[in-house]
């Protein structure tokens, strides 16, 4: 079991294991269909990104488990956000991006041309790093993913906004403010507003880009906890910068260096005892 | 002396020098305006506003040509807005970074620096002659529109510049497509920019005088406009017309029609400032 969450550097040195795993698989899917489809949430495979000529992101292959968390760590400008942020396809706005390889969410290739981005957006909600409320109401907020679906049934929008206001651990501080501008809250309010937002939408994967980067310790650990929550319903990726918010708070660790993925694993054997030397030195504050 | 002092000196001389810059300026404008009022302020009142023109300076108004300016003010905003807006929202949002787009760029921006007389000549052959409007007031603000159109465009660009990039993020992020992100949040969150541009602009246009000139604005209009093809006078231009009068009477009338256009004008502006203000406070 355990081997399936080794990453493969290089694609075809460790390629055995999860790749063709995946591939016999989906053979036996004919068969057995709904257990084995349901063993990945996320998978990858040799996905290469190019900015122009540099290449951002180097033949990484990963497979994710349902409503597990993964931290993925690194160095500034090792291409981990990148690399997220293709699981939601928000790097199509950037000149010059292109993509090679397969992402697949719940067994679908999301860089078909037959994707909606609306539709894949609906089922992999985002945070990002500096809280972004809309200047607008609390309520307005909230509400905004299910008003650009259509729905306009009041009192579902509502009761929609109070669960998600609920799940994100706001609702008791902004119950009697729904209609306050969200700008008057605070920052950690804020993004745990950019949370509830997310989940209102009712997504299965939620991806973070370093949601507790711009916030004071106790707004972050108010997050964490919040986090290790949600993971009872959600795929969570975390990018982060902060190697002990890693360790407390993720059940597996990708960690990036110039673009490869050097070492994906459980977070305890990262960080007790990492296969690669890269890993150790970076986890130990030897570099990056 | 040394360094330091000599420093010290030029620090404070060309300290002097710009306030003595600024107040040239300033002092021209309270001399000027000094003056008309000391001409003007005496002959306003409620009948110089509602009389209509006459050949005796003092049973002359302004109700024609302040009537005929608030139609124009009125129609080319009308036209103006919508028009300027979607074409700096496609500049902005849509257009792909290409020659073409550059080009176009490059043509707004040399549109806002052309003459107004030129313009005033471009309505006269398209709106009076090629589509037949006549010197009516729909003419007068097909052209100021035309006008106007490239300052809005660039201050509609501006305001939709400001829009920190991550509120797009986050409607993308949350499954919106492109139009309703910009629908829902670009434009509510720089519409303060693009109304300020707006109000700048329209104030601009109720003072021009050399455009509607050439239209046609410059005849003897009795009659304030009842309809956009009617046809019309405006405040510049009644106040070019009695200043050209010799008797003092029409003079102290230009000075009154003076204090009216600047009131306008600087009310217009003042809401403009009040918008924008206000606008900043919310993005932050």
């Amino acid at each position: 079991m355990e081997s399936r969450f080794i990453s493969e550097i290089n694609g075809k040195k460790n390629y055995s294991n999860t790749m063709s795993d995946m591939m016999s698989e989906k053979i036996e899917d004919a068969k057995t269909e709904a257990p084995i489809a349901e063993k990945y949430k996320l998978q990858t495979k040799d996905v290469n990104v190019y900015y122009g000529d540099f290449q951002a992101i180097k033949d990484v292959s990963m497979s994710i488990k349902p409503k597990s968390i993964t931290a993925f760590i690194g160095p500034s400008g090792c291409g981990k956000s990148t690399f997220l942020r293709l699981f939601n396809r928000m790097n199509d706005y950037i000149e010059d991006f292109k993509m090679e390889g397969k992402i697949k969410i719940d067994d679908k290739n999301i860089y078909k041309e037959k994707i909606q981005l609306e539709q894949l957006r609906k089922e992999v909600g985002m945070v990002f790093q500096k809280p972004n409320p809309f200047p607008k109401s609390i309520f307005e907020n909230v509400a905004y993913g299910l008003k650009i679906q259509g729905i306009k049934d009041k009192k579902l929008i509502a009761d929609r906004v109070e669960k998600a206001l609920v799940q994100a651990d706001l609702w008791n501080e902004v119950k009697n403010n729904l209609n306050k501008s969200a700008l008057t809250l605070s920052g950690g309010q804020q993004q745990r507003l950019c949370i509830a937002r997310t989940l209102a939408v009712e997504p299965s994967i939620l991806l973070m880009d370093e949601p507790t980067s711009a916030l004071d310790p106790i707004s972050t650990a108010k997050i964490e906890e919040l986090i290790h929550h949600l993971k009872q319903d959600y795929t969570i990726i975390i990018v982060t910068h902060n190697m002990q918010q890693a360790a407390r708070i993720s059940d597996y660790t990708a960690f990036f260096y110039m673009g490869e993925l050097i070492e994906f694993d459980k977070t305890k054997k990262i960080f007790t005892n990492p296969e690669k030397k890269r890993t150790e030195n970076y986890i130990t504050g030897r570099f990056g | 002396m040394t360094n330091v002092q000599k420093n010290r000196l030029k620090d404070q001389l060309f300290k002097f020098w710009g306030i003595a810059c600024t107040l040239i300026g300033l002092v021209l404008l309270v001399i000027f305006i000094g003056g008309i009022l000391i001409d003007g302020l005496s002959r306003i009142d409620w009948a110089f506003i509602t009389d209509l023109p006459s050949r005796k300076p003092e049973k002359s108004g302004i109700w024609t040509p302040l009537m005929g300016s608030v139609w124009i003010l009125v129609l080319t905003a009308i036209i103006s807005f919508p028009i300027s807006v979607a074409a700096g929202v496609y500049l902005e949002e849509y257009a792909k970074k290409s020659r073409l787009s550059a080009l176009l760029e490059i043509n707004i921006s040399n549109l806002a620096g052309v003459p107004s007389i030129i313009y005033g000549l471009l309505g006269l052959e398209v709106f009076v002659r090629i589509m037949n409007l006549g010197a009516s007031v729909l003419a007068g603000a097909l052209t100021l529109s035309l006008l106007i159109l490239p300052i809005i465009i660039v201050a509609t660009r501006e305001a939709i510049k400001a829009v920190p990039g991550s509120i797009r993020d986050a409607s993308y992020a949350l499954g919106a497509s492109k139009w309703q992100t910009i629908w829902n949040q670009v434009l509510p969150a720089s519409s303060g920019g693009i109304l300020t541009g707006v109000i700048l602009a329209l104030s601009r246009a109720v003072g021009e005088t050399a455009p509607l000139i050439v239209v046609g604005a410059l005849a003897y209009v009795p009659f304030a406009p009842q309809g956009p093809l009617d046809q019309f006078s405006v405040l510049p231009i009644q106040i070019f017309n009695w200043i050209s009068r010799p008797q003092q009477g029409f003079i102290d009338n230009a000075a009154a029609a003076i204090i009216i256009l600047l009131l306008i004008t600087f009310i217009m502006n003042g809401i403009a400032v009040y918008f924008r203000n206000k606008w900043q406070k919310k993005l932050q």
